[in-house]
C-alpha cells in the first residue's frame, strides 16, 4: 500500500497520484480534497480525515474506505464498487447510482440516494446508519436504500418528501415512521419477509463493518416503501 | 350517438382513376388510416387517424393520394383559432397535459430572416471559392490568451483539449430511445465521414456506435441514463444538459412503452419502466456545483477531453453564461426556443425561452465585455435551417451550430409533429422494428454527408462574397450583418446596424 499525506499535495495531483499509482492507497491529512477515487474500477483507497465533494464519482468497481465524515456527493454516478464512511456523509449522496454498495455510520444528508436505479445484475444499495435529511430516495427507480436510525434524536429518521417521484426499487426504514408524510405515488407498509431477506446480507455487512449486534439492529421493526407504479406520470399527457 | 368534438385535422383525397388497389397504403401507415374493403373491392381512409406524415403519399406507386387540410373547420376567429379550440376540447376530454413535439410552430419572428449578409464590391474584392482555398475549419474548446515558452524559448504545448470541425455544424443531442436505432447509426457514419460530430443525447451510447466514439459527443443529463466510466471514455467530448430550448427548466420523460429491450439497454434501466430526467440536476444548484460537476467529469476523463454545458436560451442567458464560463466549461450551447424534441409540454415548448439569435448576440456581447470569450466556445441550436442560418450565427459570435431537426429533415422527417406517438412511418422517431427497418442507414447517412456537403460549398460562397477566406475570420463579425424591419431595441440587443446604415 502507498501512503500519501494529502496537506503536501494539492488536489489535483493528489487526484493524479491516485489515479497511476498501481497500488493500494492510504491518504493520510485529507482535508476537503474533491474528486478522490473517481472513476476508479478496481483497488482499495482509504482516507484519514474528510474527502471533499465527488468522492468516488462514477466509481467502477474496488473500495473506498473513509475514517471520517465525507462531503456531498459521495458516489455519484457510480457503478460498481463499495463505499463505507465511519462518519456522516454530506447531501446527494449516491446520486444516480446504478451499482455497488454504499455503507455509511452516521447520518446522510439531503437527497439521499436520489435517482439510484438498477439494472440487470446491478443493484445499488445504500444503508444510512443513522437518520437522513430530506428528499430520501427521490425519483428512485430501483435498488435498495435502508435508514437504520442508530442514533438518538428527537427528529425523524428521514427528513421531509422522502420517495417523492420515486417509480421502482424499495426503502427500507427502521423505527418509527408514524410522524413521516409520505407522497401518494407510493405504498408504505410493515417490510415483508421477502423485503428483510433482500435487505438481510447488506444490514449484516454493515453490523460487521462498524461492530453492532444484528439481533440490536433487527430488534426494531422495519417499514417498506415502494412505488405504486412504475409509470407514474402516465395518465398525465394528452397528445397534441 | 354521442358527438365527437374533434374533427379530422387532415383528409386523405384518393384518386380511384388511379388507384390500382395495390394495398401499399395500408401497409405503410401505421396510424391504420387505410383500410381496405374486400366485399366492396375499394380502399378506405379514416382521416381521424391521419397525422399527414405523408407516408402514403410518398410510397403510393400510382401517386393516387394526397393529404388535404380538412375543410371542416372552425368558424374563422384570429383569436379563438382552430388550434386553440381543438387544445380545450382535449383537455376538458381528458384532464392532461397538451404534449407535443418538434419545435415550436408559432408565428413568431424568426430574427434569421430579418438579417442580411454583406458581400464586397468594389472596394474590397471578393473570392472564388472555386479557385481559392477556403477554409471552414473551426476548433472547439478553451482558446488561451497567452503561449508558454520553455528555458530555451520554446513553445510548450499544452493547449487546452479541443475538438476539431471540418466546417462548424455538428449534429444535436437527440438520444436513442426519442429517435431509432438507425437515426442514430446514420447520425454518427455521416459524422464520421464529413469529419464533424453527432451528440448521444441523455439516452447512452449503444454498444454497436462505440466505434464512432472519435465523432461522438456522450451527453449527461440529470437522468444519467447509461453514463458510466467507459461511456465517458467513447467520446471525443461530453457535453452536460443542463437545459434544453423546447422546454427549458423542465425534466424529460420517456415513457416505459418507449423502453424496449436495445434502449433498455443502453439506458441501463428495465425494460418498461419510465425514464425520467429530473427538471434540474440535483446535485447543481449554483455556478459552483456546476463546476463541481464539469470538474468531476474532467477528473473521470483524464482532463482529455471538453466539457460543453448546454442550456436553453432563457431571459438572464448572459449573465449564466458568464456563469458558466467560470465554471471550467470548454464550451457553451444556447439552445433557442424553436428547438425541437422528441415530447414537450406544448404550452412550454410554444410560451417558455427566447429566440436564440438574440441570445447569442447577448451572450457573446457579454462574454467579450467581461475578456472571457475565449475561454469558451459559443454553440448555438434551436433550429439552423440552412447554411445562410450558419454563417449569421457565426456572424453574431457562435464559433459552430448544431442542427437536429434540419438533420432529420435529411432523413425523411416530413415534420408532422407526432414523434411522441413512437409510430414514425418514417422510421426515425419510433422503436418499431418494422419502421426502424424503412430508415436505410446506408441511404441516411450519405443524404446527410450531402446535405452538409451542399452547406460547405455555400458557406464558402457567402465567406468568399463577403472576401473572407476563413471562417473563423467571420466569427463575431457583426459588421457583416444588417437588420431588416428591426425595431432599435431588436438591433441594439443583436448588435447590428439596420440596412442603409
Amino acid at each position: 500500500m502507498i501512503t500519501i499525506n494529502a496537506s503536501t499535495h494539492d488536489n489535483a495531483s493528489l487526484c493524479e497520484m491516485i489515479k497511476q499509482a498501481k497500488d493500494d492507497v492510504k491518504i493520510s491529512h485529507c482535508l476537503g480534497e474533491r474528486f478522490l477515487g473517481v472513476g476508479l474500477k478496481d483497488r482499495y483507497i482509504e482516507i484519514d480525515g474528510t474527502p471533499g465533494n465527488a468522492l468516488g464519482a462514477y466509481l467502477n468497481g474496488g473500495s473506498v474506505k473513509v475514517n471520517g465524515n465525507a462531503q456531498d456527493a459521495v458516489g455519484d454516478t457510480m457503478n460498481a464498487g463499495t463505499i463505507v464512511i465511519y462518519g456522516n456523509a454530506g447531501d446527494a449522496v449516491g446520486y444516480a447510482m446504478r451499482g455497488g454498495k454504499i455503507y455509511i455510520k452516521g447520518n446522510a444528508g439531503y437527497r439521499a440516494g436520489i435517482h439510484i436505479k438498477a439494472y440487470k445484475e446491478k443493484f445499488p444499495v445504500i444503508v444510512i446508519g443513522g437518520r437522513c435529511g430530506s428528499f430520501l430516495g427521490e425519483y428512485q427507480a430501483g435498488g435498495l436504500i435502508i435508514v437504520l436510525g442508530l442514533c438518538k434524536s428527537e427528529k425523524n429518521v428521514t427528513g421531509n418528501f422522502p420517495c417523492t417521484g420515486m417509480h421502482g426499487g424499495r426503502v427500507l426504514i427502521r423505527g418509527d415512521v408514524s410522524k413521516i408524510t409520505f407522497p401518494e405515488q407510493v405504498s408504505v407498509g410493515e417490510a415483508t419477509e421477502e423485503d428483510m431477506n433482500t435487505a438481510m446480507p447488506y444490514i449484516k455487512e454493515f453490523c460487521s463493518l462498524f461492530g453492532y449486534e444484528l439481533s440490536e439492529v433487527l430488534g426494531s421493526a422495519f417499514t417498506a416503501v415502494k412505488p405504486n407504479s412504475a409509470n407514474p406520470y402516465k395518465q398525465m399527457y394528452v397528445e397534441n | 350517438m354521442k358527438a365527437d368534438y374533434l374533427y379530422p385535422e387532415f383528409e386523405i383525397i384518393r384518386n380511384e382513376a388511379l388507384c390500382t388497389k395495390c394495398r401499399l397504403c395500408e401497409k405503410e401507415c401505421s396510424n391504420g388510416v387505410h383500410a381496405f374493403l374486400p366485399e366492396k373491392g375499394i380502399l378506405i381512409a379514416d382521416s381521424a387517424k391521419c397525422v399527414n406524415c405523408m407516408r402514403c403519399v410518398a410510397t403510393c406507386p400510382v401517386h393516387a393520394i394526397k393529404i388535404v387540410k380538412s375543410g371542416a373547420d372552425f368558424t374563422y376567429n384570429a383569436n379563438w383559432t382552430s388550434d386553440v379550440i381543438r387544445e380545450i376540447f382535449k383537455q376538458s376530454a381528458t384532464g392532461g397535459v397538451l404534449l407535443s413535439s418538434m419545435g415550436n410552430p408559432k408565428p413568431l419572428p424568426v430574427y434569421w430572416d430579418k438579417i442580411l449578409i454583406n458581400a464586397s464590391q468594389v472596394t474590397n474584392p471578393s473570392i472564388d471559392p472555386l479557385r481559392e482555398p477556403m477554409e471552414t475549419k473551426v476548433f472547439l474548446g478553451k482558446k488561451p490568451s497567452t503561449v508558454m515558452r520553455d528555458e530555451k524559448g520554446k513553445m510548450i504545448l499544452n493547449t487546452p483539449p479541443s475538438l476539431e470541425l471540418s466546417l462548424p455544424v455538428m449534429f444535436a443531442a437527440m438520444s436513442y430511445g426519442s429517435i431509432s436505432y438507425n437515426a442514430h447509426e446514420c447520425l454518427a457514419r455521416a459524422a464520421t465521414e464529413l469529419g464533424t460530430f453527432y451528440n448521444t443525447g441523455e439516452g447512452g451510447l449503444h454498444q454497436n456506435f462505440y466505434k464512432y466514439g472519435s465523432s461522438t459527443i456522450v451527453q449527461v443529463a440529470s437522468g444519467r441514463f447509461g453514463v458510466h466510466k467507459d461511456y465517458l471514455e467513447a467520446g471525443a467530448a461530453v457535453e452536460i444538459k443542463m437545459g434544453q430550448g423546447a422546454k427549458p427548466g423542465i425534466g424529460g420523460h420517456l415513457p416505459g412503452s418507449k423502453i424496449v429491450d436495445d434502449v433498455s439497454k443502453t439506458r441501463m434501466i428495465p425494460i418498461g419502466s419510465d425514464a425520467i430526467s429530473p427538471a434540474p440536476h440535483h446535485d447543481i444548484y449554483s455556478i459552483e456545483d456546476l463546476r463541481q460537476l464539469v470538474f468531476s467529469l474532467k477528473e473521470a476523463t483524464d482532463y482529455k477531453k471538453p466539457v460543453f454545458v448546454k442550456v436553453a436560451a432563457v431571459h438572464n442567458i448572459a449573465a449564466i453564461a458568464s456563469g458558466i464560463a467560470r465554471s471550467g466549461a470548454d464550451a457553451i450551447v444556447i439552445d433557442g426556443f424553436r428547438g425541437g424534441t422528441g415530447a414537450a409540454p406544448t404550452r412550454i415548448r410554444d410560451n417558455v425561452g427566447i429566440p436564440v439569435e438574440l441570445a447569442l448576440a447577448a451572450v457573446d456581447e457579454r462574454l467579450r465585455q467581461e475578456g472571457i470569450r475565449n475561454d469558451v466556445s459559443l454553440i448555438v441550436s434551436g433550429s439552423i435551417r440552412s447554411s445562410a442560418d450558419v454563417i449569421k450565427a457565426i456572424a453574431l459570435g457562435a464559433d459552430a451550430c448544431y442542427i437536429a431537426t434540419a438533420a432529420l429533415v435529411s432523413l425523411g422527417c416530413h415534420l408532422c409533429r407526432n414523434c411522441q406517438s413512437g409510430k414514425c412511418n418514417w422510421g426515425i422517431a419510433t422503436q418499431r422494428p418494422e419502421l426502424v427497418a424503412r430508415l436505410d442507414p446506408d441511404e441516411g447517412s450519405e443524404r446527410l454527408v450531402k446535405l452538409l456537403t451542399a452547406w460547405k460549398r455555400e458557406i464558402k460562397e457567402f465567406m468568399g462574397a463577403m472576401g473572407i477566406n476563413s471562417i473563423e475570420a467571420l466569427k463575431g463579425n457583426r459588421l457583416m450583418l444588417r437588420g431588416i424591419g428591426l425595431s432599435e431595441t431588436e438591433l441594439k440587443v443583436l448588435g447590428i446596424k439596420h440596412a442603409g446604415e
